[in-house]
C-alpha cells in the first residue's frame, strides 16, 4: 500500500525484475500436510495442557462463526484491491451492513435483512468509489473518512428508528430474526466420540461436528462466495478486465476497457460483500445490532487478504486463523490462550532455530527470544488476563503479517489513483 | 515572473475548506429535514449556544487536545505515512505519565520537575509505541495502516490491564472507578482566564500546544529534515535518489508522530481530571480528520480543531431540543469527505492553470511533460 | 540510398488510401500539439512519420487510435469518414497501435494480455490460445501464450504487442518509435517482420526520429515539425541530411567533440562491483572502470543489461559489493547522501521518478539532492532565499523556459525540466557526473544545450559517466566507450572509429576481438583504443557531413 516505493529498490530492467520469484500458490499436497500438522499440534497441546476447549465442537463452531465476518471483509477487500482500489473503509461498510441488516430483518424478516445489508454496504462502496475513482482522492484518506462517517450515520439512523422501539436504543436494536441454520444429518452423533477425549480422534470428531452441524445459511453463502470469487475473477472476461484494471490500467484503457467502470464494479461489490459480513455480525453471531460490533474486523479482514496474497484460497485460510483467535475470547479464552502460549512457544522455537540455521540471525534471534518468553509466561502464570484475550486476534494479525509480509505480490496498480489519459 | 504570493497557489487552500463546509452544511440541512426537524432554528440554536462564553471556553479546550492529535497525524501524512494509531499511543502515554506523576516515590520532587518528567515520559511512551509500527514497516514491510490499527486494540487491552488495582491503578475510597493516583496540587497546571463573561478557564497546557504547532511548522518548512520529510511524501523515489535514508525516515517520522500523540492526553490530565481514568480515548480519528481538514498546515489545523470543537460543543444543545446530536457527527464526517474531494479538485485546477501559463510564456509548441502523456519521456 | 522497402501490397491506381487525415488540429491547455495536419497512407505500404521530439507525432497517432479526439479535422479510413472516439472504435475500424512504452500487465500471462478487451473474439481459454499460436506461426513471431509477461525480454514483449494488434484483426498498424529499445540487429529483424506484414496486405504507419532506419524501411515519408506537416516525400528522393533539415528547419546539431581533454588523474575508480538480487540473480558481474578528469566514459548497451543497476550502485542507491573510490577516497560504504555531498552529480534516467518533485516549485527542486549543501542550507536550516536566488541564476544560465521559479516542476516541458536538473547538478561542481540518458525525451534545442554543457564540463575537468541508448550521442560525446551486456563489460570501443553497427553487434553480446575499433577489454585495465582502418562512412551516423574528419 502506501509508501511502498520508498522501501523497495526500483525493479531491474525490462529483461526481468528482482522481485522474489512468484510461487504459483502452495500446492495441494503441501497444503494438506500443513493442515494435518496443525491438527496434530493442536491435539497435542490440548492433551498436554488439559485445555479441553481447544478443539471442542463448540470452539470449532465459534471459530467458524468468527471467521465468516473476517473472511467476508477480506473478500470485500480482495474485490476492491484487485481492481486497484485500496479499501480501508471496509470497517465502515461493515458497520452499514450491521445496521441495515438489523433494520431490514427487524422490519421484514431475515432475508430482507441480508438484502438490506448488501445494499447498505454497496452504498458505502459507491461513496468510496466516487471519492477515489471519480475525484481521485487518496484511497486511504477516503476510507478513513467513510469509516468516521459510518458510525455517525448508524447512530443517527438508530436515533430515528431503533431508539423508538421496545428493546432498542441509540446504540442497539431490538432483537432481530435470524436466518435459518442447517445441519448435516448424522454428524451430531459424533458428540459421543468427542467427549471421550482421545488424542487426535476426539479432536477430529469435535472439529467435524463443529463445522457440519448447526451451520447458518449465511455461513454457507459466505463459504460459497470463495470459489465463486475465484471463478469469476480468474475464469471470466468480466474478471479478467477487473483484474487488468488493478494491474495495468493504462494497458486496459488502451485496449478499450472502461477503467473507471470496472473500478466502480470492484469497489461496490467490495462494499456489498463487506455489508454481508456486517449482517453476519448482527444477525447470526448475535441477534441484535450493537454499536461497535465490528470491533476492527474490517481491518483484520484486510490482513487476511494480505496473508492470502490477494487470492481467495489464502484469504479463507487466513480468516480461519484469525477467526480462531477471535473466537477464543468467547469461550474460556483465558485458559485456551494460556495453552496456546506453549504451542506458540514451541512453533517459534522451531522457526527461530531454522532461521538461525540459515544464518538469518536477527529474525531467528527475535523468534527464539519471543519463544522463550512465551514458554516462560505459560509456566509462570495460570491464565491470561481478560484484556489480553480480547486483543488476541489483533496481536495474531500483527504477528502473522510480520512473518508473512515479505513474499507478497499485490496487484501492480493497487492504491494508485488513476486518471484517464494520464 | 509571478511572485511568491501567487493567487493560484494560495487561493485553493483557503477556498476549498470553505466550499466543503458549505456542502457539509447543506448535507446536514438535508439530514435534519429528513428527520423531520426544523433546519434554521436548529442551526440558530446551535449558533447561539455555541457563542456563549462558557461554550467558547469548552470549545477552546477541546481544540487544544484535538490540535495535538492533528499535528501527530499530520507529521505522518506529510511523509506519506498514515499513523492511525494516535489513539493507542496517547492512551498508553497518558497512563504512564499519570502513574509516574502520582507515584509515591515522586513525592519529594518539586512540582515543576514532575511536570516536565511527565511530559517527557508521555512523549517517550508515545514514540515507542508508534515505533513498533515503524520497525514492522521497514523490516517486514507491514503496512502501517493495519499495524497501527492493530496496535490500537492491543494498547486498549494493555491499558485496561494496567489500570487495575494490581498494577498502576488505585481505587479512591467510596468510588467505583479505578484511576491512577490523583496528582498532587503542585502538578496541576492552572488554566487561563481568556474568555470574558465566564469563570471557566482554558487549559494552561494550551500554550504548549501553540508551541508545538509552531515547532511543527518550523521543522517541516525550514529545516533540512523537514525538506527530506516533504520530499519523501511528494515522491519517495526522488527522495531516495536525493539521498534520503528511507528506513531511517520511516522510523524517525513514526516516532515523532507518536511523541506528539503522547501529548494528547496531557491537557486534561494537568488541567482538569488530574488522574487517568478508564474513559480516556477516542480522539485518534478526530486528529486524522482535522489534519485532513487543515491540509496538514499548522494554521489550518488550528482552525480545523476549533471548528470541530465548535461543532461538538454546540451539539450539546441539540440533545436538549430532542434533536439527535448525531447530526453533528454526520456533518463532521461529510465535511472531511467534502474537503478532501475539494482539495483534489483544486489541485488539479492549479496544475492546469500553471501549464497554461508555462505554455503561454514560453511559446514553445511542446506538450508539457505531465499533460496527459504518462511518463513524459517522449512528448507528442 | 537503400532500396524502397519490400513489395507493396496490391494497391491499384485509384484505390483509396488506407488512412487519410485532413486538417487535424489538437490543443492542450496552453499549447497546440497538432495544427492542420494532412496525411495520406496507401494500403500495403510502410509509411513513416518523422519529426523531432515534441513535434506532435505521438499525439497524432493517439488521435488516430481514438485515445484523443481532434479539435478540428477529419479522419478517413479506406475513403470513408471515421469517428474514432475511443480505442474500441479504432480497433473496429481495423487500426491497431503498438505503443512505444509497452502497455502490458506484468502479472498477467501473454494470453490474458492479448485477449483483454477482445474476449469476444475467441474467449479467454484454449480457443484463444490456439489462435494466438496460429498468428505467431503465420508471421514468425514465436510467442508462448502461457508465458508470464514479466518473464519476457524486450524483443518478446514487442512481439506480444504486435500479436495483440493482429489478434484484433488490425489491417492498419501504427508503431510508435518501435526501435527505441532495440539494437541494430533486432531492428533488422523487426523490419523483416514488417515487410512480411505488408506482403499480406497490411498497412504500417511507423513513427520515428531515426532517419537512417526510416530511409531503409519506409515506402513513403511524412515530415512533421512543430505540430504541422511540412513535407511528404519518397525515400529515394531525399538524403538523411535533407530530411533532418526538414525536421528541424535547420541543421541538426552534432554531439561530436573535438580535442581531447582527458588527463591522467583518475577521479572515479570502480573495481569488482557486483550487484545481486535477493533471489541470487546477478545483475552486475564484477565490473571495473576508471574515469579520469576531463574524460567522458560512455556505456552502450540494450536497456536491461545492467546500466541502471550500475548507476544505482555507484550512487549508493543499491546494495553492491566491490570497491568504489572517488578522488582517492573509499566510498563504497557511504550512503547516497554522503556520496552526493562528496561530489557525484546525478542526472537520472527517469527524471520524473528520480530527479524531480513534480508538485514542488522549481526552487524547491533546485534543492533536491543537495539539501545539505550551500546555498540551499546552512547547518540544519534551509536557506530558502539563497536557494531562490540560485534558482533564478540557473534558470537564466541554462535557458530554462519558465514564467517563474514558483512554478511547479511538473508544468515544465521535458527539455526544460532536464535543463534545470543539469544546471542544478553542474552548480555543485561535481567531481564525477553521472548522466543517464541525458537527452531522452528532450527537444532538439534542449538536446544541443545539454550536449554543450557536457562538453563544457569535460573541459572544466569533470569526469562524466554517460549512459545512453542514442548511439550517435554516445559515439559523439565519449572519449572512451564500453559495451555492457548481461551485467558485464564485454567490449571496449574507440569512439573515433567505431560505427553504430559494430557497437550494436557488441551490444547483443556477439563481440569478438577484431582488428578494428571494437575489442575485448583486457582484465583490470582500460583497453587501448586500436586505431585501425577507418570504417566506411556509409553509415549515416557519423554526423550528417561525411567530410568531417574522424578524430584520431
Amino acid at each position: 500500500m502506501t509508501a511502498d516505493t520508498l522501501l523497495t529498490p526500483s525493479p531491474g530492467g525490462a529483461t526481468g525484475s528482482d522481485t522474489p520469484i512468484r510461487k504459483r500458490g502452495i500446492g495441494l499436497p503441501t497444503m494438506l500436510l500443513l493442515v494435518a500438522g496443525g491438527l496434530v499440534a493442536l491435539a497435542a497441546a490440548r492433551v498436554i495442557t488439559g485445555a479441553d476447549d481447544l478443539t471442542s465442537s463448540g470452539a470449532t463452531r465459534a471459530a467458524l462463526q468468527a471467521a465468516v465476518p473476517i473472511g467476508l471483509a477480506g473478500l470485500g477487500g480482495l474485490w476492491s484491491e484487485r481492481a486497484g482500489v485500496v479499501n480501508i473503509g471496509l470497517e465502515g461498510m461493515m458497520i452499514f451492513g450491521t445496521w441495515f441488516g438489523a433494520f431490514g430483518a427487524y422490519n421484514w424478516g431475515a432475508w430482507a435483512g441480508l438484502l438490506a445489508a448488501l445494499i447498505g454496504g454497496a452504498l458505502g462502496g459507491l461513496l468510496h468509489a466516487l471519492a477515489t475513482v471519480t475525484f481521485g482522492v487518496d484511497h486511504i484518506v477516503s476510507g478513513v473518512a467513510i469509516t468516521i462517517l459510518a458510525s455517525g450515520v448508524a447512530r443517527y439512523l438508530s436515533s430515528l428508528t431503533f431508539a423508538n422501539e421496545e428493546g432498542g436504543g441509540l446504540n442497539q436494536s431490538p432483537s432481530v430474526p435470524q436466518p435459518p441454520r442447517v445441519s448435516v444429518p448424522g454428524v451430531d452423533s459424533l458428540g459421543g466420540l468427542e467427549r471421550k477425549q482421545w488424542f487426535l480422534v476426539s479432536d477430529l470428531a469435535g472439529i467435524v461436528r463443529g463445522t457440519l452441524t448447526n451451520v447458518s445459511v449465511l455461513t454457507i453463502i459466505a463459504i460459497l462466495l470463495v470459489p465463486l470469487t475465484w471463478w469469476v475473477l480468474w475464469r471470466t472476461s468480466f474478471g479478467l478486465r477487473l483484474r487488468s484494471v488493478g494491474e495495468a490500467p493504462h494497458a486496459s484503457e488502451s485496449l478499450g476497457v472502461n477503467v473507471y467502470l470496472y473500478k466502480y464494479y470492484g469497489v461496490v461489490i467490495s462494499g456489498a460483500i463487506a455489508g454481508l459480513g456486517g449482517a453476519f455480525l448482527s444477525m447470526v453471531a448475535s441477534s441484535i445490532y450493537r454499536e461497535g460490533q465490528t470491533g476492527g474486523r474490517g481491518y483484520i479482514g484486510l490482513a487476511a487478504m494480505i496473508f492470502g496474497n490477494w487470492r481467495p484460497g489464502g484469504l479463507a485460510a487466513g480468516s480461519m486463523l484469525f477467526g480462531y483467535t477471535d473466537a477464543l475470547q468467547l469461550r474460556r479464552g483465558a485458559e485456551s490462550i494460556h495453552a496456546l502460549l506453549l504451542l506458540i512457544g514451541a512453533l517459534l522455537l522451531v522457526v527461530g532455530g531454522w532461521q538461525l540455521y540459515r544464518r538469518k540471525f536477527v529474525v531467528g534471534g527475535v523468534a527464539v527470544v519471543i519463544a522463550v518468553l512465551s514458554v516462560v509466561a505459560y509456566f509462570a502464570t495460570d491464565r491470561v488476563p481478560v484484556p489480553f484475550v480480547q486483543f488476541a486476534p489483533h496481536l495474531t494479525t500483527l504477528v502473522v503479517l510480520a512473518l508473512a509480509a515479505q513474499r507478497l505480490r499485490p496487484p501492480a496498480a493497487d492504491g494508485i489513483p488513476y486518471r484517464r489519459g494520464s | 515572473m509571478k511572485g511568491r504570493f501567487d493567487p493560484v497557489r494560495i487561493l485553493p487552500p483557503i477556498v476549498a475548506p470553505i466550499g466543503a463546509l458549505l456542502i457539509a452544511v447543506l448535507v446536514s440541512a438535508l439530514v435534519l429535514s429528513l428527520g423531520g426537524n426544523e433546519v434554521f432554528s436548529t442551526f440558530q440554536s446551535m449558533y447561539e449556544y455555541g457563542t456563549r462564553p462558557d461554550t467558547i471556553n469548552s470549545i477552546l479546550n477541546k481544540a487544544v487536545y484535538y490540535y495535538f492529535a492533528a499535528i501527530a497525524a499530520a507529521i505522518g501524512f506529510r511523509m506519506g505515512l498514515f499513523n492511525i494509531g494516535v489513539d493507542g499511543q496517547y492512551r498508553l502515554a497518558v497512563l504512564f505519565a499519570g502513574a509516574l506523576g502520582g507515584a509515591s516515590f515522586m513525592g519529594s520532587v518539586p512540582g515543576v520537575i514532575k511536570i516536565v518528567l511527565m511530559i517527557v515520559v508521555a512523549m517517550l511512551v508515545g514514540a515507542a509505541w508508534a515505533s513498533i509500527a515503524g520497525f514492522l514497516k521497514v523490516t517486514r514491510g507491514v503496512s502501517e495502516v493495519i499495524s497501527t490499527i492493530m496496535l490500537n486494540f492491543i494498547a486498549g487491552g494493555l491499558f485496561a490491564w494496567l489500570l487495575t488495582t494490581e498494577n498502576l491503578g488505585v481505587r479512591a475510597p467510596g468510588s467505583n472507578s479505578v484511576t491512577t493516583r490523583i496528582l498532587e496540587k503542585d502538578t496541576w497546571i492552572p488554566g487561563l482566564l481568556l474568555i470574558p463573561g465566564t469563570n471557566a478557564r482554558v487549559y494552561g497546557f494550551g500554550i504548549i500546544a501553540i508551541l508545538v504547532g509552531a515547532g511543527y511548522w518550523f521543522m517541516v518548512e525550514r529545516t533540512r529534515f523537514g525538506f527530506d520529510l516533504r520530499a519523501t511524501g511528494l515522491s519517495p523515489s526522488a527522495a531516495v535518489a536525493s539521498g534520503v535514508d528511507a528506513k531511517r525516515m520511516v522510523v524517525v517520522t513514526m516516532m515523532l508522530s507518536g511523541a506528539v500523540a503522547g501529548l494528547v492526553g496531557l491537557p486534561e490530565l494537568f488541567g482538569q481530571t488530574h488522574a487517568v481514568a478508564e474513559n480516556v480515548g477516542g480522539y485518534g480519528f478526530t486528529g486524522i480528520a482535522i489534519a485532513l481538514l487543515g491540509r496538514n498546515h499548522p494554521i489550518g489545523m488550528l482552525l480545523g480543531a476549533v471548528l470541530w470543537g465548535a461543532l461538538e460543543s454546540s451539539a450539546q444543545i441539540l440533545d436538549l431540543n430532542d434533536i439527535p446530536k448525531e447530526t453533528v457527527t454526520i456533518m463532521q464526517g461529510t465535511t472531511v469527505l467534502a474537503v478532501v474531494i475539494a482539495y483534489e479538485l483544486t489541485t488539479r485546477l492549479t496544475r492546469r492553470v500553471q501549464q497554461r501559463r508555462v505554455g503561454e510564456t514560453t511559446g514553445a509548441i511542446t506538450v508539457p511533460a505531465s499533460a496527459g502523456v504518462g511518463t513524459g519521456r517522449t512528448e507528442a | 540510398m537503400a532500396e524502397p522497402a519490400g513489395t507493396a501490397g496490391p494497391a491499384g491506381a485509384g484505390a483509396s488510401p488506407a488512412v487519410e487525415l485532413r486538417g487535424i488540429t489538437k490543443r492542450f491547455p496552453g499549447v497546440v500539439a497538432n495544427s492542420d495536419i494532412h496525411l495520406k497512407v496507401d494500403r500495403g505500404t510502410v509509411h513513416a512519420i518523422v519529426g523531432e521530439n515534441g513535434a506532435g507525432k505521438s499525439t497524432l497517432m493517439k488521435i488516430l487510435y481514438g485515445m484523443y479526439r481532434p479539435d478540428e479535422g477529419e479522419i478517413l479510413i479506406d475513403g470513408r469518414v471515421a469517428h474514432l472516439t475511443t480505442p474500441q472504435h479504432a480497433i473496429a475500424a481495423g487500426i491497431g497501435m503498438v505503443h512505444q512504452h509497452f502497455m502490458l500487465a506484468d502479472n498477467l500471462t501473454v494470453l490474458e494480455n492479448v485477449t483483454l478487451g477482445a474476449e469476444k473474439v475467441a474467449g479467454i481459454g484454449s480457443r484463444a490460445a490456439a489462435k494466438i499460436r496460429d498468428i505467431s506461426r503465420q508471421y514468425g513471431l514465436g510467442v508462448d501464450p502461457d508465458a508470464l509477461v514479466e518473464e519476457l525480454g524486450v524483443g518478446d514483449r514487442q512481439r506480444v504487442e504486435i500479436i495483440k494488434v493482429l489478434y484484433r484483426g488490425a489491417r492498419i498498424l501504427i508503431l510508435d518509435e518501435p526501435t527505441a529499445v532495440l539494437v541494430p540487429q533486432e531492428v533488422d529483424e523487426l523490419f523483416g517482420n514488417l515487410r512480411q506484414l505488408t506482403r499480406e496486405g497490411l498497412t504500417i504507419i511507423f513513427i520515428s526520429h531515426k532517419l537512417h532506419e526510416v530511409l531503409s524501411v519506409a515506402d513513403a515519408i511524412t515530415v512533421i515539425r512543430r505540430g504541422t506537416t511540412v513535407a511528404s516525400v519518397l525515400p529515394g528522393e531525399v538524403t538523411a541530411r535533407q530530411l533532418a533539415t526538414l525536421m528541424v528547419g535547420s541543421e541538426l546539431p552534432s554531439p561530436e567533440t573535438r580535442e581531447s581533454t582527458v588527463t591522467d588523474d583518475v577521479v572515479l575508480r570502480v573495481r569488482d562491483l557486483s550487484v545481486h538480487t535477493a533471489t541470487g540473480r546477478t545483475l552486475i558481474d564484477d565490473v571495473s572502470l576508471d574515469i579520469r578528469r576531463g574524460e567522458v566514459l560512455g556505456i552502450a548497451g540494450v536497456e536491461g543489461n545492467g546500466q541502471a543497476e550500475l548507476v544505482e550502485a555507484i550512487m549508493g542507491m543499491r546494495e553492491s559489493t566491490g570497491s568504489v573510490v572517488l578522488a582517492g577516497t573509499d566510498i563504497d560504504s557511504w550512503a547516497t547522501r554522503q556520496r552526493r555531498e562528496a561530489g557525484i552529480g546525478y542526472i537520472p534516467e527517469d527524471r520524473q521518478r528520480h530527479g524531480l518533485l513534480l508538485d514542488a516549485t522549481l526552487w524547491e527542486n533546485r534543492m533536491l539532492g543537495h539539501q545539505t549543501e550551500k546555498p540551499n542550507s546552512t547547518g540544519f536550516l534551509l536557506n530558502r532565499a539563497g536557494a531562490r536566488r540560485d534558482t533564478t541564476r540557473i534558470v537564466a544560465a541554462y535557458d530554462v523556459r519558465t514564467p517563474g521559479i514558483e512554478v511547479s516542476a511538473g508544468a515544465l516541458s521535458g527539455g526544460n525540466q532536464q535543463k534545470l536538473i543539469v544546471g542544478r547538478e553542474m552548480s555543485h561542481h561535481p567531481k564525477v557526473l553521472i548522466a543517464a540518458h541525458p537527452t531522452r525525451g528532450v527537444d532538439v534545442g534542449a538536446q544541443a544545450a545539454i550536449w554543450d554543457h557536457i562538453r563544457q564540463a569535460r573541459r572544466d575537468g569533470m569526469g562524466v559517466l554517460l549512459i545512453s541508448a542514442d548511439l550517435d550521442e554516445l559515439i559523439g560525446l565519449s572519449d572512451t566507450l564500453r559495451v555492457i551486456y548481461r551485467g558485464r563489460f564485454v567490449a571496449a570501443a574507440d569512439p573515433a572509429t567505431v560505427t553504430p553497427e559494430q557497437l550494436g553487434l557488441a551490444m547483443t553480446g556477439a563481440a569478438e576481438p577484431q582488428s578494428g575499433s571494437v575489442a575485448e577489454p583486457r582484465a583490470g585495465s582500460v583497453a587501448e583504443p586500436q586505431s585501425g582502418p577507418a570504417e566506411s562512412p556509409g553509415g549515416p551516423h557519423r554526423g550528417e557531413d561525411p567530410s568531417k574528419g574522424v578524430a584520431e
